[in-house]
């Protein structure tokens, strides 16, 4: 089916009963709903059974769709809240918030300061096309701490406002604010520790204006 | 404004909902200090890949298995007409 029907076209015939118009809606977005799920999850196991599970919730609620927002932008939506409450059940928690009220929240005073300071040798347009690149975001990712990756990933990834991102993992914004900061800053030292241009490292040196 | 400050401000800064007036201090800070510049400007290419990066391929027998559960239950309950 060409790519020219537009995903609206493909709702409405498969809201009229037909399977084929819903499967190419599926092998648009499959990859997608995927990664984001991976992302979120760390594991491939469960990033597919999440990815099935979106769809499947798709097939159940498509004729509720009320086609207010994009089928992708639902979709997410759906994908995103399974990964979460996966996520939960693997904690083994009934509650809906994802964490202990005896967490500590996370202050600005202990945030790191950044180290391996240098300009990228490439763009990011010219990185996004290469095969290792996608690895790297991956590792990266990897070695963020859950709270973090979170965080990072609805705000920044998914797109989702801070305030969003706040409601649907129901942090405080002040905590959302923070935990992206660290997040941000610890892939900035990660990737530019592979993607910076050695010759041309700067030392921070703290000075005060 | 001192780089710790800035570090502070980062998010609302390259979010671009910083209050005008501190905005300008950000720059002039950034003006006279060539690695928080860089900072800024590697915190904003780190964003960008991640939001143009490439989906992952899914295997093929997962993309198989998916496809099969979806008819099954399509046929078995189709989406309310």
């Amino acid at each position: 089916m060409p790519h020219t029907v537009p995903d609206s076209q493909l709702v409405r015939r498969a809201k009229a009963g037909e399977l084929a118009a819903f499967e190419e809606l599926v092998s648009r977005h499959e990859r997608q709903i995927y990664t984001r799920a991976f992302r979120i999850l760390q594991n491939s196991h469960d990033a597919e059974d999440v990815t099935q599970q979106a769809f499947l919730s798709a097939v159940e609620n498509l004729g509720q769709f009320r086609e207010e927002s994009s089928f992708a932008t639902w979709l997410y939506r759906i994908a995103t809240f399974a990964a979460l409450k996966l996520i939960r059940k693997r904690k083994g928690l009934d509650t809906i918030s994802l964490e202990a009220a005896t967490e500590p929240q996370e202050d600005y005073a202990s945030i790191p300061h950044p180290e391996y300071i240098a300009d990228w040798r490439q763009s990011p347009e010219q990185l996004v096309h290469r095969h290792e690149t996608r690895q790297l975001l991956d590792d990266a990712l990897a070695q963020l701490d859950e709270k973090h990756r979170l965080v990072f990933v609805l705000r920044d990834v998914e797109g989702l406002s801070v305030a969003e991102t706040a409601a649907t993992l129901e942090l405080s914004e002040a905590n959302v604010k923070v935990r992206l900061l660290r997040a941000r800053l610890q892939l900035r030292e990660q990737l530019t520790q592979t993607l910076g241009n050695p010759a041309r490292r700067l030392v921070h040196e703290h000075h005060h204006h | 404004m001192k780089c710790e400050e800035l570090l502070k401000l980062l998010n609302e800064y390259v979010d671009g909902t910083v209050d005008p007036a501190i905005c300008t201090e950000f720059e002039q800070h950034m003006a006279g200090c060539n690695p928080c510049q860089v900072v800024v400007d590697n915190i904003r290419k780190t964003i960008t890949l991640y939001k143009n990066g490439q989906p992952c391929e899914l295997p093929v027998e997962c993309r198989d298995r998916l496809h099969a559960v979806l008819r099954e239950r399509w046929n078995q309950a189709p989406p309310a007409k």
